[in-house]
């Protein structure tokens, strides 16, 4: 399990587990799940395109899903964001099928890129992603603090003078640099599931900021590394694995909260309920 | 007449799957019309877009057992809505997490069929099929079926049209008025997931949110009547499935690889220039604010 070419999967997986941990923090505070979905769905499209002209396919996915981040928070601006989302998804999606059916890779090619192949990389995949890793959690880092107040208080932070065009669309760019990152090596699946899970179910135990972020980055880590033993093991796809475990964190984490709040408030009162949500 | 004829390729109303491409993506996009109207009224795009992705577990699930896609793409969705809602979808908040974990768990499962659909039966097309529809290899067997299905969905829309167009509006007043809201919500996802199943046989299981969503907020900026808002987003989406279908026929004289491109293609990116030109048709007539 530890073998020479194992060793890039488990480090690959370790990096892209600690983005997805600390990014997804903040795409299910700010409630942009269906962004976080479509960024790395649609950079496919990068992928078919960069092989058609036979570039890197790293390029093709970073020039795409910034492209598709741009395109989500400008049109998000006037009409519905949800709308929004859902065209530019459609549209570099279908680009995609579009650049796929140009060139002869077929199947293969579409399979890995949405599912991911994380037993095969190579080590010369170790350094972009290192790199790209790197710059998404400096954006967050230098973002964190605007964007913590714009996602739980949107209105102090429109009254203290933060916009919130910049910091959405810098938000947006730190989610497609995660993206694009992770895409070559463990597939669009695999970074979504975890953006969303393992946060979700860390939210659901702690409601401290800091904490919530740590145990969320914790979760995905231990998601991901569980994933990749039980793949190898079985020969069965990573993704398969890392959606299940990921479910069931957050179904974990429900029941404890559920367990955890039911001494505090009894019983429940309707506006308190309806306050916190 | 010689114009008529490079508009229509020699053959394009003599051939039988066209026949069949032409009836079922008028089906769909009929019946995306008017429930992407209340998807987008209800800001619920992003189900719309789970149901379809979901949709590939199905799709690959019925590869694996050997029937038809579209009963695969229906039993799944099913399945998911009343795991959404269980979750719990009624809360807006929560809404798009519990949408999200359904989809993550769902694309989980999707990896695992259509790895076992390629290392056992050796179809390696079978993704390509399922994720981005082939429209002109629907069997004419389907379309009674995919009939069918549009009359439930319509059906159980006229039921629950009224009251959902009050509960999306203004879900208090709906309360008030005695309306059960959250069920009412369900039975629209409901009839939300079977639509998305018909569209995922038009253009595949990912790409099924174009048809959905993109007429209907196209019709919604050029009219706030919701009548005329779902007719109009019914006849964008024919309008825009029929034209895909003929320039995908088309285009098998096209360069670079004379085979085709693909009609998901064609019909995504009418979608959204009809979207966008409605945006530019609205623009003058809108009141300064």
């Amino acid at each position: 399990m530890f073998s020479s070419f194992m060793v890039n999967a488990w480090i690959v997986g370790t990096i892209v587990a600690v983005v997805a941990g600390a990014v997804g923090f903040f795409v299910v505070t700010r409630g942009s799940s269906f962004a976080a979905h479509a960024l790395p769905n649609g950079s496919f499209a990068g992928a078919a395109g960069a092989v058609l002209i036979g570039i890197s396919t790293l390029i093709g996915l970073v020039v795409c899903s910034l492209l598709g981040a741009l395109g989500i928070a400008l049109l998000g601006r006037r009409g519905r964001p949800d709308v929004a989302t859902a065209l530019v998804l459609a549209l570099m999606l279908a680009l995609g099928s579009l650049f796929l059916s140009f060139s002869s890779q077929y199947a293969p090619a579409v399979y890995s890129l949405l599912f991911g192949e994380i037993l095969g990389i190579g080590s010369g995949e170790l350094a972009p992603t290192a790199g790209l890793a790197a710059a998404s959690l400096i954006g967050l880092a230098v973002l964190y603090r605007p964007l913590m107040l714009s996602s739980v208080l949107s209105e102090v932070a429109q009254a203290r003078g933060i916009r919130d065009f910049p910091i959405e669309l810098g938000f947006l760019v730190v989610v497609a640099l995660a993206a694009a990152m992770t895409i070559p090596v463990v597939g669009t699946l695999l970074v979504f599931t975890l953006m969303i899970g393992a946060p979700a179910a860390a939210r659901s135990v702690t409601d401290t900021p800091g904490r919530a972020m740590t145990l969320s980055v914790a979760i995905a880590v231990g998601t991901v590394w569980a994933a990749i033993a039980l793949s190898y093991d079985t020969n069965y796809p990573v993704g398969f694995f890392v959606g299940t475990i990921s479910a069931a964190c957050y179904l974990l984490g429900r029941l404890a909260a559920g367990v955890r709040r039911r001494p505090v408030h009894t019983p429940p009162s309707v506006p308190a309920a309806a306050a916190r949500t | 007449m010689t114009v008529l004829h490079h508009l229509f390729e020699p053959g394009f109303f003599g051939s039988g799957p066209v026949h069949t491409a032409l009836l079922v993506s008028a089906v769909a996009a009929l019946v995306a019309g008017p429930l992407g109207v209340f998807t987008v009224l209800r800001g619920q795009s992003f189900a719309g877009e789970a149901l379809g992705d979901i949709g590939t577990t199905g799709g690959s699930g019925a590869y694996l057992v050997g029937v038809g896609p579209l009963w695969g793409f229906l039993v799944i969705n099913v399945a998911a809505v009343a795991l959404m809602e269980l979750i719990g979808v009624q809360r807006r908040r929560g809404r798009d997490l519990a949408t999200g974990i359904v989809l993550g768990s769902g694309l989980g499962l999707a990896a695992l069929f259509l790895y076992l659909v390629s290392t056992h039966q050796s179809a390696t097309g079978a993704a390509v099929t399922v994720l981005f529809g082939s429209l002109f290899t629907v069997s004419s067997a389907t379309s009674p079926l995919a009939i069918a299905v549009a009359g439930v969905v319509l059906g159980l829309l006229a039921l629950v049209g009224r009251p959902l167009l009050l509960a999306s509006a203004n879900p208090e007043l709906a309360t008030a008025r005695g309306i059960p809201v959250r069920l009412v919500g369900f039975v629209f996802l409901l009839a939300l997931s079977l639509a998305v199943a018909l569209c995922a046989l038009t253009i595949g299981s990912i790409l099924s949110t174009a048809l959905l969503i993109g007429p209907a907020a196209s019709s919604l900026r050029i009219s706030r009547r919701p009548l005329r808002a779902i007719a109009a987003a019914a006849g964008l989406g024919v309008a825009a499935a029929w034209i895909g279908v003929l320039l995908a026929y088309d285009s098998y004289a096209w360069p670079p690889r004379h085979q085709g491109w693909p009609v998901s293609f064609f019909v995504v990116a009418l979608v959204l220039v009809i979207y966008l030109g409605c945006g530019v048709a609205r623009r003058p007539s809108r009141s300064p604010r």
